[in-house]
């Protein structure tokens, strides 16, 4: 369970995140919507511990990430797979060894045994015998994908998503939605998704959060989204370029 | 006119306290470095990577500076020498100034414009396209990670480095001595030991340990804290290499003078 009270964050003297409060269930996958720039990001980061909020608390299994030392930290980390936004892959390391990381230095797993996961883990995400090339040679697309097998490889039991099928094709993008609803149905992963794209949104999600002006101002199942009474919900996620977001 | 007073010294107050934080920064960063060698067990194959990077890869330009040096060194002492008739000590000029304070100086200076500058813009490169933070959520300390190997190849290969130097510094007197100025070979080899003693050696290997700390606790710092792109990374290059060189001349200084008075 992740619990999130009060979050505050500010970053050159930019308010992103004010007074923040979101739940999220052992086993439940909760999508956060919202604009381009309104903290997803921020949010995201907050939640490892890779930004110190200002003031409030992210408890994870009883643990306040915030506040927790080296050891603890990095125990709780081991088991949170995030996919970062930008990939963020090692580029000095191959395919292979970026996707094995966590597991080659946290795990006593022989080389044979890790090889075999990170050919699974990179199975699972649609790509094949790429194990050996660096991430300057892939596309965009592979390069999200190979971040996303990354963060699953070691089967934590939290996994944060930063926009999973932003930049890879449609067809691809809902094998990668199919995916994220298979690790949540199978193997029971909490999952926290950031995404713009609505459709990946309704198909992934237990709940939908809708991330506005720094606060979560509905968060409802996809139904209850859909059919939401609040103008800036609506405007949203139907996209139109008219309405109260844009004033 | 004392308004103006205050603010220049307020401003030299803050210049002074902004460095006196940077170098408590540099220290615990080098602090770190040494407990993250000394706490945990390294990858081999990652020093030998990094060893290759900043010792074998710089052989090159390491031999061709030194023989320069070695030449310039004779050449600038013969026309002294020469005018006092005293043709004799030329050999002991080279050798001591050589292992005393070119070799390690001149090593620390080219390494930290080649590795240090590679460390410091890799380091940034990784900082500002997020991959130190993802080191850091797959729970990997990226002073451990990264900073250490690094630290223990500079600190073994730049001594190492050193004395390569010193030798081919020395060699390259002899070959102007010998051919260009008719000093005889066995003369100026036996005058080279004769001048050289254990600890003149001894001291500018200490110094060069000193240099190797310098450079890889400055380079990894600017780069570990590199931010905005491309234009971040070249500014933590910049000054990497900037403060490197300041501190290693002013650190030859500190010691030099030490071990002269002790
Ligand atoms: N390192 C930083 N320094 C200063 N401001 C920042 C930093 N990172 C983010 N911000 C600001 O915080 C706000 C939220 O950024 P964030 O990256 O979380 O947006 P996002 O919701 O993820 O957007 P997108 O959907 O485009 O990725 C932005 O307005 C941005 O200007
Ligand atoms: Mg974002």
């Amino acid at each position: 369970m992740i619990e999130i009270i009060n979050l505050c964050k500010s970053l050159d003297e930019q308010r992103v995140l004010k007074n923040l409060n979101l739940t999220i269930e052992k086993g439940e996958t909760c999508v956060i919507i919202g604009r381009s720039g309104c903290g997803k990001t921020v949010l995201l980061k907050t939640i490892v511990g890779l930004l110190k909020p200002d003031s409030g608390q992210v408890i994870i299994e009883n643990h306040d990430i915030t506040r927790v030392d080296e050891r603890e930290l990095n125990r709780l980390r081991l088991r949170i797979g995030l996919l970062f936004q930008s990939s963020a892959l090692f580029d000095s390391l191959s395919v292979g060894e970026n996707v094995g990381f966590v597991l080659r230095e946290h795990s006593d797993l022989d080389e044979a045994a890790v090889a075999k996961r990170v050919k699974e883990s990179l199975e699972l995400v649609g790509l094949e015998g790429v194990e050996e090339q660096l991430p300057a040679e892939l596309s965009g697309g592979m390069k999200k994908r190979v971040g996303l097998a990354r963060a699953i490889c070691a089967r934590p039991d939290i996994i944060l998503y930063d926009e999973p099928t932003t930049g890879v094709d449609p067809i691809m993008a809902d094998a990668i939605n199919t995916l994220i609803r298979r690790l949540h149905d199978k193997l029971e992963v909490t999952s926290i998704a950031v995404t713009h794209d609505m459709v990946s949104a309704y198909k992934i999600a237990d709940r939908i959060s809708m991330l506005y002006d720094g606060r979560i101002i509905e968060s409802g199942t996809s139904e209850e989204i859909k059919n939401s009474k609040d103008p800036i919900v609506q405007q949203f996620i139907t996209g139109a370029a008219q309405g109260p977001i844009t004033g | 006119m004392v308004y103006r007073m205050r603010d220049c010294f307020s401003r030299l107050g803050r210049k002074v306290l902004d460095s006196i934080y940077y170098a408590g920064e540099l220290s615990l960063l080098g602090a770190r470095a040494i407990f993250g060698l000394c706490a945990h067990p390294l990858k081999r194959k990652q020093v030998i990577a990094q060893m290759n990077k900043v010792g074998i890869d710089s052989l090159f330009i390491v031999s061709l500076c030194a023989l320069f040096i070695g030449i310039v060194l004779v050449l600038q002492s013969a026309y002294q020498m020469q005018k006092l008739g005293a043709e004799r000590f030329i050999a002991h000029l080279v050798a001591l100034s050589m292992c005393r304070e070119l070799g390690p100086v001149f090593t620390a200076l080219i390494i930290a414009g080649r590795a240090g500058a590679s460390i410091s813009a890799e380091l940034g490169t990784m900082k500002v396209t997020e991959q130190i933070d993802a080191l850091e959520t797959m729970a990997t300390n990226p002073v451990k990670y990264l900073v250490c190997p690094r630290f223990l190849a500079l600190v073994t290969m730049l001594p190492l480095l050193t004395v390569y130097a010193n030798f081919i510094g020395i060699f390259g007197g002899y070959m102007v001595a010998v051919w260009k100025l008719g000093i005889t070979s066995t003369m100026y080899i036996s005058s080279t030991f004769e001048a050289l003693a254990l600890k003149d050696i001894f001291t500018g290997l200490f110094k060069s340990v000193i240099f190797a700390v310098i450079i890889c606790v400055v380079s990894c710092f600017q780069g570990l804290r590199a931010e905005g792109g491309a234009e971040g990374v070249g500014k933590a290059t910049t000054l990497a290499v900037v403060v490197s060189f300041v501190l290693i001349i002013a650190a030859d200084c500190l010691f030099t003078a030490l071990f002269y008075f002790v």
